[in-house]
């Protein structure tokens, strides 16, 4: 495939419009299948056993009794998981993550699994089990994990990243670090040099759908799962490599997602209902309850994060600094690096060096969140950057402009940036409406940037035209943001047909090629790509088919507007082919038409954004209330405009959750007290204001339609906008998220003690 | 488990009574069965009142308000007399929750839940509210406060239902108040609360108060010496103060993942203040 994916300005007749998404009747009318919608025939009801525990050994599992109750079909230990991984330690760890091997990690931990013919049966044989736990000393706060006297998680582990090798095992898995110049020498040449410490507590995606799956294990070896997931494929790969499975023999089908935000990434109960479906000889349904979701799914990163920046007196940032330190539950993980490398990505700075540490605690694993690890390094850099515009006397939103990074900057985290849209996006702030509007008593205005890197990825898609006319479109990415009704305006777009024609699915792993997850923004990036290459592919068949009908040179045939023009003096008197004519034609002229593209979408554009916020202050109480909210951000070309500000608006509402009230809890017992929606925050709609967007269109220059992804980018600046506004309301600098009620009157109140 | 729906007070006082095994009462629903639902509970028995029509009812009698156990929190705003006489009843009632929530919980059902943090109780107790208590020796009126006993416990003896929730006549120039703190704007449980009840003379001085404060302690708080400090002088800002300073230190609060003991402590007395300003203004204060 000789595809060309670089941008070239065109005049867009379908993609930029606005309509309907194909999926939104069965949605709001209940037809739509999400994960736990799926039933079989003779299904069984599985169930997992958690350990109550922080930290424990598992001396022994008795499952003797819970066998034996009536309507009971399996029951699995890790005994039932061979570790078929191969020194493959990411692989172990996930095996591990899905049923304790020899220690149980974390509150809720899966050690055992049974299935049933129903449900109460389930629950009564978990009762059944006894497990003899020898409890272990536990952590769970990132700052107590890294000192010397803390229970050691693994003692297999010693820290990677270090100059010299430690003698010592270590809950700090890895340091990694970014930068260039020299940070001591920048900072002898800064007038003002601000300096704080932060933490964030850790969050969940919150998504409103509960993992669920239907796994049905035939006797002759092969697998069907059907699952709600973000990436079908991996599953496939990881559930296949765990039971010691061909990739081929397991077909795995996606459900719509009822969200994901990163937290659909990994598996946890697929790899069980698989195994008991093995054991059992019947399809087995397991559906996590919200308290399993909190308890072990995976959460995002606590963190404790120090910044220090310098300033001249102009306003030029002489040296940046951070160091970064991410809970990464009890298996590595690479949080504050990726914390580490965005942290200062939205400047343009000769001096800047930060560092990161990976820290293990016995909470559930870390999984992706919506652009992960950069809302808290941003939370931490862009808090501190306030806090300095503030000292020098300079507007906060010039001061940035000042410093923002530009085409040619060299990145804090290495690579030279092409066109982006930081500095677009900060003079876009700096002219909004929003800026200007007054503000109250105990009002403040915060505004905050941020970045995220996005990702391509390898992409598979399948178009195919059928005798009517009519288009199926087959992708391997998961539609979790209106991609299918994105996807569907492109191959519009490319053949010259009405949107309406185009139908989209998203396709089993037996039905396409490999796909990668859909993360890093990549959906519409990536598979609008691919279906680009895909409907060109299906316009040169076209072609050769009018060529054909016409009996003329397929090179004097092009196509235009949906239809197949003959080309040259000599063919004046042919009039033109539409794409329903050709494909009407087709079982004469060859057979079906189609287009396929497999592709790895290099290139995905970096993407920035600057939010604003007003909050509302209670001075008496420490209560807030969001007042007004403005999303400026860069699609690079916006497919579905509306889809679009759907993402700015859904990572400004999971940001503002987050910054004020979303916290995991735990007792000095090491077991999460708010594992369910009540006392685990996440903003209701009553909470929040109509969140105000505003798309900039800075080509990406590595995709034909200029796209850059734009699902992440939009979590990056809340919590630092928010602190910052809270901050200017309340008189006082916040350096904990969330900023809770308590935490804020707290806060208050130190301040007018002095 | 045994799911009954009797069509009388009798025999639903005669099922709870005899039962061996573990009983429950089903109202509403919004705590039992999202309680079962969670694993936490697996009555034997659930005795479901909404077909005892008598307990469907709001009755406006001579002496006051008769509010029948299964009457939805939702009915409660539809009342428009009780809405005027007693205002902070009727909104503390409308914050339980949600608005679905509201339209099958009951009060009844809140109080009998016994959790500190109960959104209706610190209004009713505030209210002076009684609880018409029918068992399997008759029938009897306890004040609204004696009920909870603790986190989770009741004084209801076994084979006992809460039948109604009755609330006096309105002496002239009154008015009452309830507020609660929750990070959100809904869905969430009180961090602690206050409801103010007052009655004042023909100068606005405060003739009569009761003032209890939510999820200040294992049960709501009934403030006495709060009460002393407004009786007997117009509600003025110096006057709100103690109050506050009152209320601040008669909490008993816990640490827990809802708030600090700091938090709790200054937060009760900032909505004993407001509340009062409400309730104050309701009785015609100025």
């Amino acid at each position: 495939m000789n595809f060309d994916p670089r941008f070239s300005t065109r005049n867009f007749a379908s993609v930029g419009t606005r309509p309907i998404r194909p999926d939104g009747v069965d949605k709001v009318t209940g037809r739509a299948r999400y994960g736990a919608d799926f039933n079989m025939a003779g299904q069984l009801v599985g169930r997992v056993l958690r350990s109550p525990h922080a930290h424990a050994t598992i001396r022994k599992i008795d499952t003797s009794k819970a066998e034996k109750l009536p309507g009971v079909k399996a029951v699995i230990t890790a005994a039932d998981l061979s570790d078929l991984t191969d020194g493959d330690a990411a692989m172990y760890d996930i095996l591990d993550n899905c049923m304790a091997r020899t220690k149980a990690l974390y509150d809720g931990h899966a050690v055992a699994a049974v299935a049933a013919v129903d449900a109460r049966t389930a629950r009564q044989a978990l009762k059944l089990i006894e497990v003899d736990y020898e409890l272990l000393p536990h952590v769970t706060d990132v700052d107590e994990a890294m000192k010397h006297s803390a229970p050691l998680i693994n003692d297999a582990i010693f820290t990677e990243g270090l100059e010299e090798k430690p003698v010592k095992p270590s809950n700090v898995t890895k340091r990694s670090q970014f930068g260039h110049g020299d940070v001591h020498q920048g900072f002898g040449h800064a007038d003002f040099i601000v300096e704080r410490s932060f933490k964030t507590e850790q969050t969940h995606q919150g998504y409103i759908e509960p993992h669920a799956c239907v796994a049905s294990v035939s006797s002759d070896g092969t697998a069907d799962l059907w699952v709600c997931t973000q990436g079908h494929f991996v599953y496939r790969q990881h559930c296949a490599q765990l039971l010691g499975m061909e990739a081929s023999k397991l077909r795995v089908t996606s459900s719509e997602i009822g969200g994901g935000f990163g937290g659909k990434t990994h598996v946890w109960a697929e790899p069980v209902a698989l195994a008991l479906s093995r054991k059992a000889g019947r399809p087995v349904k397991l559906v996590m309850t919200r308290d399993e979701v909190f308890r072990a799914s995976g959460p995002t990163s606590a963190t404790s994060i120090d910044v220090k920046i310098g300033a001249r007196k102009d306003g030029t940032i002489t040296a940046a600094e951070a160091t970064l330190r991410y809970s990464c539950g009890p298996y590595p993980g690479s949080w504050a690096e990726i914390g580490a490398m965005t942290a200062f990505a939205c400047y343009k700075l000769e001096n800047v060096k930060t560092v990161g540490y990976e820290v293990l605690v016995n909470r559930p694993k870390t999984a992706a969140y919506r652009a992960p690890s950069a809302p808290m390094a941003a939370f931490a850099v862009e808090s501190a950057v306030d806090e300095l515009a503030k000292e020098i006397g300079m507007d906060p939103v010039d001061f940035r402009i000042r410093n923002a990074a530009q085409e040619g900057t060299r990145s804090s985290y290495g690579p030279v940036y092409g066109p982006i849209g930081i500095g677009p996006t900060l003079e876009a702030v700096k002219n909004h409406p929003h800026m200007k509007a007054p503000l109250g008593k105990n009002q403040g205005r915060g505004m905050a940037c941020g970045f995220w890197f996005n990702f391509g990825g390898q992409t598979c898609t399948d178009l195919n035209i059928g005798m009517d006319g009519s288009v199926s479109l087959a992708v391997g990415t998961v539609d979790v943001g209106g991609s299918r009704a994105s996807l569907s305006l492109v191959a519009a777009e490319e053949l010259g047909i009405a949107y309406e024609q185009v139908k989209a699915i998203v396709a089993d792993t037996s039905s396409l090629g490999y796909n990668d997850m859909t993360d890093g923004s990549r959906g519409t990036f990536s598979s609008s790509m691919a279906t680009i290459s895909a409907a060109r592919n299906a316009i040169k068949v076209l072609r050769e088919r009018a060529a054909q009908m016409w009996d003329i040179a397929v090179d004097d045939v092009v196509w235009e507007q949906g239809h197949a023009v003959a080309k040259g003096e000599k063919h004046g008197n042919l009039g033109k082919l539409s794409l329903k004519e050709i494909a009407a034609a087709s079982g004469k002229t060859g057979g079906p038409i189609a287009g396929h593209s497999e592709l790895v979408a290099d290139g995905a554009g970096v993407s920035f954004a600057t939010h604003i916020c007003d909050i509302e202050v209670d001075p008496e109480t420490g209560a807030t209330r969001v007042l007004r909210y403005t999303v400026v951000q860069d699609a690079g070309k916006a497919v579905h405009p509306t889809y679009v500000e759907g993402q700015y608006q859904g990572g400004a509402a999971q940001g503002i959750g987050w910054a004020l009230n979303e916290e995991y809890i735990y007792g000095k017992d090491g077991r999460l007290q708010n594992p369910g929606f009540l006392d685990y925050r996440i903003p209701v709609c009553s909470d929040l204001p109509m969140i105000d967007t505003q798309i900039l269109e800075i080509p990406n220059p590595n995709h034909p339609y200029g796209v850059r992804g734009v699902g992440e980018t939009s979590i990056v600046p809340p919590l630092a906008a928010i602190a910052n506004a809270v901050s200017n309301a309340a008189g006082v600098r916040m350096s904990h998220i969330p900023m809770s009620p308590p935490r804020i009157l707290a806060a208050i109140e130190a301040e007018r003690a002095g | 488990m045994r799911y009954i729906r009797p069509l009388s007070i009798e025999d639903a006082v005669g099922l709870l009574a005899g039962s061996t095994g573990t009983a429950a009462i089903l109202a509403g629903g919004s705590d039992l069965l999202v309680r079962m639902k969670g694993g936490f509970v697996e009555p034997d028995l659930i005795v479901d009142i909404k077909a005892i029509e008598e307990l469907s009812e709001i009755r406006e009698t001579a002496d006051g308000f008769s509010i029948g156990a299964a009457v939805p929190c939702a009915v409660l705003g539809e009342s428009a007399a009780l809405k005027k006489a007693w205002p902070g009843v009727v909104e503390a009632a409308k914050l339980i929750g949600s608005k679905q929530v509201q339209g099958r919980c009951t009060i009844v059902g809140n109080l009998c839940n016994a959790s500190p943090a109960a959104d209706s109780v610190p209004a009713l107790v505030a209210a002076g509210a009684r609880a018409s208590v029918v068992g399997p020796g008759g029938r009897r009126t306890i004040p609204v406060g004696s009920v909870p006993t603790g986190p989770g416990k009741t004084s209801l003896a076994k084979g006992e239902i809460i039948e109604a929730i009755l609330l006096d006549k309105r002496a002239p120039r009154s008015g009452d108040a309830y507020l609660r703190f929750i990070p959100r704007t809904e869905m969430d449980i009180a961090v602690v609360s206050a409801g103010v009840n007052l009655t004042l003379d023909e100068h606005g001085v405060v003739t009569a108060a009761r003032v209890a404060l939510g999820a200040a302690a294992p049960t709501v708080l009934l403030v006495e010496e709060a009460a002393e400090a407004i009786i007997g002088r117009k509600l003025d800002e110096a006057a709100l103060e103690r109050l506050a300073k009152v209320c601040f230190g008669a909490c008993r609060p816990i640490d827990d993942k809802r708030g600090t003991i700091e938090f709790r402590r200054k937060v009760a007395g900032v909505l004993a203040k407001r509340a009062g300003t409400t309730a104050y203004a309701r009785a015609g204060g100025k």
